[in-house]
């Protein structure tokens, strides 16, 4: 059972709400479990929110950090509309992401995790989604051989876009963004700074 | 009654009746087969004029009066007479409306009505004006027995209404188990506009209060204390009883009093019984009960361990510990409290020390009363962790304690350390003997039964009332030693009347809930004391006047009466006769169907007076295809859900004739007898549920009369009549389908098994 000397303590807890957002509302959780009933994709995920909460409460850090379920939640809210204590959960759900991620936990080869950190690489490039290039990385996140296997067989797909100029091939190259394409960034390092000034000072 | 007797008769037309049924075929047969003298129609009876109609006629002599319209359970307020005997046809409800109105059908509802024309004149005759027995004055005194907060609020609810009380206490000082509180668990919930949240305005464990209400209970004029004292006789019934007072000295007062709260609360469980989380091998383990008296004598200073004084770091609470469990030596039930009680303890540590980790390990955590669900919040906003797991033992370590427990979220077996652990136990209801516990030795069936009830016998506790009274020395138990009362409806009374229960002695509960308890209970003996000066009944028949009268010449001493009456009210006297306490009876007529040789009765409800309507019921021959079936209904819940079964169109067969009764246990077996005798083709007994969540009125009336119809399958094999003839239904006021079908299926029964051959 390893080191029980951590079990049923606050720490954990206390450190979730030191670093979580909207971990101070994790103590709350009274157990009834229909989060994790409401879930669409609750069977997929190794733990759902109920059993996340309680395993905070419980002490275990790292199974909690490393584990899967807080990636696998998709915002559909069906937690946070029925949760009786009105728990953010979906929030707490993506904070805890935001936390392991800072810490280095992430599981590895967990796909929505890659394709997170994707979509914000092709976001915060130009301020626009550029969907052909994300798509194409998409395809070949796994290696070279797979992605060549994806698009062979999403080929009809795409040249019915094309047909009906749902897709722009010109994407591939530069592609569309933000007149104030300097300003942005500008804006999100800042942001970044702020964070970083966030995490650097405890909470009270 | 020698007085002489005028009878009136009422027919009312209105509702419909005079549409659907042949008003002047009724009032022809009020008179001519009737014998009433003067029947009067009015299109609506219960209209002013109507209600002044009668009035005068009372005005002029009128004494007994047939009012046939609609069911006695309707109008009652403007059919309101004092002093008179009133018999009523349920023309509305239990013919028309329970009938189609199709040409087809007319001959058989005409005939319906008809009968219970006749029903209502004969049951007149044999009522008699009740008159009251007189037994006893006004005696405003209560007696509170138990000083605990149960009985302090009793007494101080009682004083407030101007009643005089004497509080006996056994012990030196007052509060009784709840004296060692250091805070009660809030009374109150979060305010409405609190929202949720994790940083909330919450309710907070509160001060006590017991020192405060023993000051008011010590400075109330009306209140005398008896301290260190019991009871050693209590005798009498409501209105006058007679308690002796004893003190440890020995010294003895006698009080009379008219009606007794016994608020004697509980004892707390021996947790000697659960050596697996070893309670009694280490004092760092300890009860609920104990750390309210460590918290107490603390006084807001660092709560320590008992083994070596060091301040108390991590606390566990194991919730139902020896609760909700078959084991031997634990209680099967939950004690309702301790839920509440381990978050306001764990929130003592909290208050010292944010930081001590405080772990409640519940199966379902349980939060009763107004606060309940916000002071769980308020104990998880502070941060006690609740793991809903299952304890299976407590070991020493090094460093102090292990709890090893099952996970039941995360379901794995896990463990954890600590400082000090607490055992939510439960409490054991302090009551005096089951009265029925030799009865249950001489009754039981097989010899298990038999050594399980002698050692109850043996472990009983000692009385705390003394009664002296035929069937016992203290207040009938339901079940695990809790106290007898109709839980649902009238839960203060209990199967002795005038003897009222309040607090953890009827069922386990927490201080706020015996406190509305204790009101509830000081409500009710006052107004046993008020109705037994006007001899009149209390729940459910109240203010009935009449009571049970026996023809002493008639009785073979057979005691049935005395030890079948659910409420004890009748002792013997030396000669073994029946002696009837007129104000400790419920009027529920289990005594009269309990007697063989039919000498008891009450002026309003008789062997006669029911045995008349059995009799008045025209029997058509055996050819005509017409049975009749009686049915004996309960009046207070068959009785209405045939009502309104009839109100919301249900159809009812046209060959049964119901006659209400007072309860089934009123049923005398000559009333079945006789009817089969005359030719009915079938029986219907509905009563009220009988089980342990029984529904009677009466608590054991129901059982009572299917333990004595059981014996009835004789009587039908003697006459060499099915079996299929007579049936006993258990049957609540809100089946108002299933009731009138019963009756329906019992006329197909006879359709298939024919007609009675004892038509004459």
């Amino acid at each position: 059972m390893g080191d029980m000397s951590k079990n049923y303590r606050l720490n954990f807890l206390k450190e979730v709400e030191a670093n979580v957002e909207e971990g101070e509302w994790v103590k709350m959780c009274m157990q009834c479990g229909v989060c994790s009933g409401s879930c669409p994709l609750g069977k997929f995920w190794n733990h759902p929110p109920q059993e996340i909460f309680m395993m905070i409460r419980a002490g275990k850090r790292e199974e909690v950090l490393t584990s899967n379920a807080m990636w696998m939640c998709t915002s559909c809210y069906n937690c946070i509309v029925r949760c009786p204590r009105e728990l953010p959960i979906t929030h707490i759900m993506h904070g805890l992401a935001h936390y392991a991620k800072r810490l280095g936990l992430i599981p590895q080869q967990q796909p929505t995790a890659k394709f997170a950190q994707l979509f914000w690489n092709n976001l915060s490039n130009k301020g626009r989604v550029n969907e052909l290039k994300l798509g194409v990385k998409l395809y070949f996140m796994n290696g070279i051989g797979e992605g060549f296997k994806t698009s062979l067989k999403m080929k009809d797909i795409g040249m019915g876009m094309m047909k009906t100029k749902r897709m722009n091939p010109l994407e591939i190259v530069g592609g569309h963004g933000l007149e104030d394409i300097k300003g942005f960034q500008a804006m999100l390092k800042k942001a970044q700074e702020l964070e970083d000034q966030r995490i650097a000072t405890p909470r009270p | 009654m020698a007085a002489e007797k005028k009878l009136v008769g009422y027919l009312c037309t209105g509702c419909g009746i005079s549409e659907r049924l042949n008003v002047n075929q009724l009032q022809t047969i009020a008179v001519r087969e009737g014998k009433i003298p003067e029947v009067k129609q009015h299109a609506r009876l219960c209209a002013p004029d109507g209600v002044q109609m009668i009035a005068d006629d009372i005005a002029a002599g009128a004494t007994h009066l047939m009012l046939a319209g609609c069911s006695r359970r309707s109008k009652v307020e403007a059919f309101s007479f004092p002093n008179v005997a009133i018999s009523r046809a349920n023309l509305r409800e239990g013919v028309i409306w329970a009938r189609p109105n199709t040409p087809d059908n007319q001959e058989t509802t005409q005939e319906m009505a008809n009968d219970y024309v006749r029903m209502a004149c004969a049951e007149l005759r044999y009522l008699n004006i009740p008159s009251p027995s007189g037994e006893q004055k006004l005696n405003k005194n209560i007696l509170v027995v138990g000083g605990g907060v149960t009985g302090m609020t009793a007494a101080l609810e009682t004083a407030a209404a101007g009643y005089p009380v004497h509080l006996v206490c056994d012990e030196a000082e007052l509060g009784g188990v709840w004296k060692n509180l250091y805070k009660r668990v809030p009374f109150r919930a979060a305010a409405s506009a609190v929202p949720n949240g994790y940083d909330v305005d919450l309710p907070q464990p509160e001060e006590p209060g017991i020192t405060e209400m023993s000051a008011q209970v010590l400075a109330n004029p009306l209140i005398t204390v008896h301290f260190n004292a019991q009871l050693s006789k209590t005798s009498g019934a409501p209105g006058r009883f007679a308690a002796d007072i004893t003190n440890t000295a020995g010294a003895t007062v006698t009080e009379n009093f008219g009606a007794i709260i016994q608020a004697s609360d509980f004892k707390e469980y021996d947790a000697n019984q659960l050596p697996e989380f070893a309670y009694g091998k280490t004092p760092d383990v300890m009860t609920n009960f104990e750390l309210e008296r460590l918290a107490k004598a603390a006084n807001g200073a660092p709560l320590k361990r008992p083994s070596d004084g060091k301040i108390v770091e991590s606390v566990a609470f194991i919730q139902c510990a020896g609760q909700r469990s078959e084991q031997n030596g634990h209680l099967p039930y939950c004690s309702g409290f301790c839920c509440t009680e381990s978050i306001k303890q764990a929130l003592y540590f909290k208050a010292q020390n944010p930081d001590c980790d405080t772990t409640i390990l519940f199966d379902d955590l349980r939060t009763p009363g107004a606060a309940g669900e916000d002071f769980y919040r308020c104990g998880q906003q502070e941060m006690v962790t609740f793991s809903k797991g299952k304890a299976s033992a407590v070991v020493k370590n090094s460093a102090g304690l292990t709890v090893k427990f099952q996970d039941l979220i995360l379901n794995e077996a896990t463990e954890l350390n600590c400082d000090l652990v607490v055992l939510a136990t439960g409490q054991i209801p302090n009551n005096g003997p089951d009265p029925y516990a030799q009865l249950a030795v001489d009754e039981a069936e097989t010899e298990e039964e038999k050594e399980a009830a002698r050692i109850k016998l043996e472990v009983a506790p000692p009385s705390i009332l003394n009664l002296d009274y035929r069937q016992g020395t203290d207040l009938p138990q339901l079940k695990h030693g809790f106290l007898d009362s109709h839980f649902i409806c009238f839960p203060y009374e209990t199967r002795r009347t005038g003897i009222y229960a309040a607090g953890p002695v009827r069922r386990p509960m927490d201080m706020k809930q015996a406190m509305d308890d204790a009101v509830g209970a000081a409500m009710k003996a006052i107004q046993a004391a008020e109705s037994a000066a006007n001899s009149a009944a209390v729940h459910p028949r109240v203010g009935d006047l009449s009571y049970p009268v026996f023809r002493k010449e008639g009785c073979t001493q057979c005691k049935r009466c005395t030890v079948e009456c659910p409420f004890g009210a009748i002792n013997e006297d030396e000669n073994r006769y029946p002696v009837f306490n007129e104000s400790r009876c419920r009027r529920c007529g289990t005594c009269m169907g309990a007697c063989p040789v039919r000498v008891i009765s009450f002026e309003n409800y008789s062997i006669d007076s029911v045995n008349q309507q059995i009799k008045a019921v025209d029997i058509p021959d055996e050819f005509s295809e017409k049975p009749r079936i009686l049915v004996l209904a309960c009046e207070n819940d068959a009785y209405p859900a045939l009502d309104m079964a009839a109100q919301a169109g249900i159809e009812t067969t046209p060959f049964a004739r119901v006659v209400p009764v007072r309860c089934l246990g009123s049923v005398s077996l000559s009333w079945i007898t006789d009817s089969l005798s005359s030719g009915y083709d079938g029986i219907v007994l509905m009563g009220c549920r009988r089980d342990e969540d029984y529904q009677c009125h009466f608590v054991r009336g129901s059982a009572i009369a299917a333990e004595r119809l059981s014996k009835v399958g004789d009587t039908l094999t003697q006459l060499n009549l099915e079996p299929e003839r007579i049936v006993v239904h258990e049957v609540a006021i809100t089946d108002l389908e299933r009731a009138p079908r019963l009756l329906n299926e019992m006329a197909q029964n006879i359709e298939k098994i024919g007609m009675s051959p004892f038509k004459f």
